[in-house]
């Protein structure tokens, strides 16, 4: 969520029952705006928290002008002081994949993780058991990543690509209808498009160049992970995530309020197939 | 003239190419000449006659007002006569519209546009007759799909003819090579297009003029094609592109903003909502606002309630007090943690429990939390009924329901003639009876305050054992059947409440001493085999250090009785066919039973009985289980 509109859009999705304490808040109005000073950043984030067994991370991730440039996410313990995590890899993605459980919430934390790895000595192959030790920081950073991929939504319309290749917010955004808030079409992930190349001649000659370019929530697997539901009747919108629960998603029609706030374990919800 | 700007500049707006404006010059001459630009922008504000003037004029032709589209359908035509002679005089070079029209032959594209024109049903267009003859191409097509750019540039017939030929495609923002003359319309980039005046366009246009000579007919019939499917209607709305263009140029060149490209979408919203305002709105919203309007009248009822029934609740008051906790103040304390619903749901989720506590004899009523669903989510209260009567209404519906389970048992078991099968299916372990165990308390739940409570059925230890099997979401409605494996004997409903149960049972936790065992209950022997599920306030609870509660679990205890894996949470002997529990028999199962793992009952603290166990204790049983599942 947006950190200017912070205090509204922790209203509005308050409804998933996580929130924050009256100091978090005031302590990220002021830090997000000093982080924003700080990095030079054209929007800053409020991205969530994820909750540790001993300590939560407040995470916050920085944007340029260019909306789907990648982003700088940074965390902090306390809402104050805020540290810069390191971009994402693959190699990450995969070393942390072994790890499961919940957060710690201490980020020096190492995860020990044995491995069987075999050597080739010679003629003879041993097998050794490895132990590779992963730190939480490490973790965070791929599963901040993953759920980003996976999950961060925007509505159709709210950012829009310039002939030159450039994405960025769109002033004019009036919001959804109501009719058009209900579908799962309208909303896109706010990533780069995978799937756009697979769509049919038809449906692409519907589509408009400046908004649709990324992929919508419709062809999300498994069909069904996302649970839309109108709050208030119809005044306002939440679609909340159960791939990865904890994501929720808020828009009121014909407002340009939106933004999406992650408060979970930082654990994929696998059962997901099974839930359903 | 005007309006023949506007319309000319309309035109070039659609016009995507960045065909060279300089067939905009011969808009100016057109303009100048006075010359009304047949257009196929509907936008036609002003008469089409009144041609193109002098640049300067053409540009105040658009900030002349709103387009009004006053010509009438016959103007066109009669104006496509007219202009088509007085183009020839003047050399207005920007055509205000037409984006693109290959250059051709005035005389015939003029007939062509009076034909074209006839059977539009737009009465705004402006006929701007290019001179050029040639039909002016889709300018208000997009951009790539005319190949006509190069038959606009021979549209410019120097002088009178206004050249409608600006290329076909002229980009409104594409980069007109046209010399604006007016600086401002610069900006505009349609607009310069237009203001060219040079001569030399003229120039340009001529030695094209030939060529785009060559395929008139084709151009004419891609124009028509264009400008036809720029005045197809839409059904929704029941605007035409073409019009709808042509009022946004209109209304920026009378606004004149910074950026309008930046903002143009704004203005094309607003121009659209300017005409819906009247009649389309109130029959379009209104089915759609209905469901908050619903939602709205249903909470200000809640609203309403509460002032009008706390007159004559001034008796009762005292029972309200105790039955309704302070819902605000534990929510304020929530918040404090970070978990909340948000001040005004918490206070509406009062009300609704007010008004529950209203509707219903209970003596404790208590906020349990919210469920989330995929369509609804659920608002769980726990209550405590007063020793009266609605709790037997419920059992003697569940009663019958148990006898017929147990006769129902043995009958199949008689009357297999096939080979009888001796297995007999272990007899069904009733369930707790009200008041105790598991449950101890009534659940109301209701999908948002506003909405009626509805009381959730007791929970059978059966539906306990399998809720710890599945996992399945909630959907929102009560009557969903639940599909699992292993089946899940009840829908929805009967889910929660186990769901309910089970969280309930784990995890609400107190203090270590703010409750206490009443010391007069009898004998506490005989208690301790049964296991003691009563507890009382304990008023000498001093308080313990924040510090201590949050660096040991031991100072947390359960206060809700932990529910054993048969799903009750006192054991009952299947082996005895008999619902009474006999004490002896029940030593020896006790042991059997600690043997299973169902030590937290059993444990022994300094506390005292089972029920107030520290949470400390938790952890010895989580971390069994999971090295069990490793």
């Amino acid at each position: 969520m947006d950190a200017e509109s912070l205090l509204l859009s922790l209203e509005l999705a308050s409804g998933s029952g996580q929130g924050l304490s009256p100091d978090r808040r005031a302590s990220l109005l002021t830090s997000l705006t000093l982080v924003k000073r700080d990095y030079r950043f054209d929007r800053v984030l409020f991205w969530g928290r994820i909750l540790g067994l001993v300590a939560d991370y407040y995470i916050a991730q920085g944007l340029s002008e260019d909306q789907l440039a990648p982003r700088k996410t940074l965390y902090s313990l306390n809402c104050m002081e805020w540290s810069l995590l390191p971009p994402a890899t693959e190699e990450m993605a995969t070393q942390t994949s072994v790890v499961k459980g919940r957060f710690m919430g201490d980020p020096s934390h190492e995860y020990e993780h044995t491995e069987v790895q075999k050597v080739n000595e010679g003629e003879k192959v041993f097998e050794e058991e490895v132990v590779v030790q992963i730190k939480e920081e490490t973790r965070l950073v791929s599963v901040i990543d993953q759920i980003d991929k996976a999950v961060a939504i925007v509505p159709r319309g709210a950012l829009f690509k310039t002939p030159f290749g450039s994405i960025n917010v769109n002033r004019t955004f009036e919001g959804l209808s109501l009719s058009e808030a209900k579908k799962l079409s309208s909303y896109f992930h706010f990533k780069e498009p995978v799937e756009l190349k697979n769509k049919t001649l038809l449906e692409k000659a519907d589509m408009d160049p400046s908004l649709d370019f990324m992929d919508s929530l419709e062809h999300d697997i498994p069909k069904g992970s996302w649970s839309i539901q109108m709050e208030r009747g119809n005044a306002l919108v939440v679609l909340r995530s159960l791939l990865w629960p904890g994501l929720t998603f808020y828009h009121t029609p014909r407002t340009k309020n939106y933004g999406y706030i992650y408060v979970g374990t930082g654990e994929k919800n696998i059962d997901l197939p099974f839930m359903l | 003239m005007p309006s023949s700007f506007r319309n000319f500049f309309l035109l070039t707006h659609f016009m995507e190419d960045s065909t060279t404006l300089k067939q905009e010059k011969e808009n100016q001459e057109l303009v100048e000449a006075g010359q009304p630009w047949e257009e196929m922008v509907t936008a036609s504000s002003q008469d089409p006659e009144s041609g193109l003037s002098e640049p300067p004029e053409v540009e105040q032709g658009p900030e002349a007002g709103p387009q009004t589209r006053s010509s009438p359908p016959g103007i066109p035509q009669s104006g496509a006569s007219t202009p088509v002679d007085d183009l020839t005089g003047p050399g207005a070079s920007t055509p205000p519209s037409p984006p693109q029209e290959p250059s051709t032959s005035l005389s015939p594209l003029a007939l062509a546009r009076q034909d074209f024109m006839a059977p539009w049903q737009s009465n705004k267009t402006t006929s701007v007759i290019s001179e050029a003859g040639t039909p002016p191409s889709d300018h208000l097509e997009q951009p790539s799909d005319k190949g006509e750019s190069t038959s606009h540039q021979t549209c410019q017939s120097e002088g009178n003819t206004f050249q409608l030929s600006q290329q076909t495609k002229c980009h409104l923002y594409g980069p007109r090579d046209v010399s604006y003359n007016n600086s401002k319309e610069k900006e505009l980039r349609f607009a310069i297009s237009q203001e060219k005046d040079s001569n030399s366009n003229y120039d340009l246009d001529q030695p094209e003029s030939g060529a785009s000579e060559m395929a008139p007919n084709m151009l004419e019939i891609a124009i028509q094609n264009a400008k036809a499917y720029l005045l197809k209607a839409s059904s929704k709305s029941g605007l035409n592109l073409y019009d709808h263009l042509s009022e946004m140029l209109t209304k920026v060149l009378d606004t004149r903003p910074e950026n309008p490209v930046d903002i143009i979408e704004n203005i094309s919203q607003d121009v659209k909502m300017a005409h819906f305002s009247k009649k389309l709105d109130t029959l379009q919203n209104e089915n759609e606002m209905l469901p908050t309007y619903e939602i709205a009248e249903k909470q200000k009822a809640l609203f309403l309630q509460g002032n009008l029934e706390g007159a004559d609740q001034e008796l009762e008051d005292e029972i309200t007090e105790h039955a309704l906790p302070n819902v605000m103040e534990s929510a304020f304390y929530f918040e404090q943690a970070g978990v909340g619903l948000g001040t005004d749901e918490t206070y509406r989720i009062f009300l609704a429990l007010k008004q529950l506590t209203d509707t219903h004899p209970i003596q404790k009523c208590r906020f349990w939390g919210k469920i989330l669903g995929l369509e609804m989510n659920y608002i769980v209260a726990e209550v405590e009924f007063r020793e009266g009567e609605d709790e037997e209404e419920v059992e003697e519906e569940d009663v019958p329901e148990e006898r017929d389970n147990g006769d129902s048992e043995a009958d199949e078991a008689d009357e297999d003639e096939l080979p009888r099968s001796f297995y007999k299916a272990p007899q069904a372990i009733p369930k707790e009876e009200s008041r105790t165990g598991a449950n101890k308390y009534v659940y109301f739940v209701c999908n948002e305050p506003g909405r009626p409570w509805v009381k959730l059925p007791a929970v059978t230890p059966a539906q306990i054992v399998i809720a710890r099997k599945i996992k399945k979401f909630f959907t929102g409605r009560l009557d969903t059947p639940i599909v699992s494996y292993p089946p899940f004997p009840g829908n929805e409903s009967n889910y929660l409440r186990a769901q309910i149960a089970r969280i309930s049972a784990g995890t609400h936790v107190s203090p270590l001493g703010f409750y206490h065992f009443g010391e007069e209950e009898g004998e506490e022997e005989e208690e301790i085999e049964g296991g003691r599920d009563s507890f009382e306030e304990n008023p000498d609870f001093e308080g313990i250090q924040v510090t201590d509660l949050v660096e040991s679990l031991s100072n947390w205890v359960h206060h809700v009785q932990h529910i054993l894996p048969q799903g009750r949470c006192n054991w009952f002997n299947p082996i005895q066919k008999s619902e009474e529990e006999e004490e002896e028999e029940e030593e020896e199962d006790e042991e059997k039973e600690d043997e299973k793992g169902e030590e937290p009952d059993y444990a022994e603290q300094e506390v005292g009985p089972p029920l107030l166990t520290p949470i400390s204790e938790d952890l010895e049983i989580l971390a069994l289980m999971l090295m069990a599942a490793d």
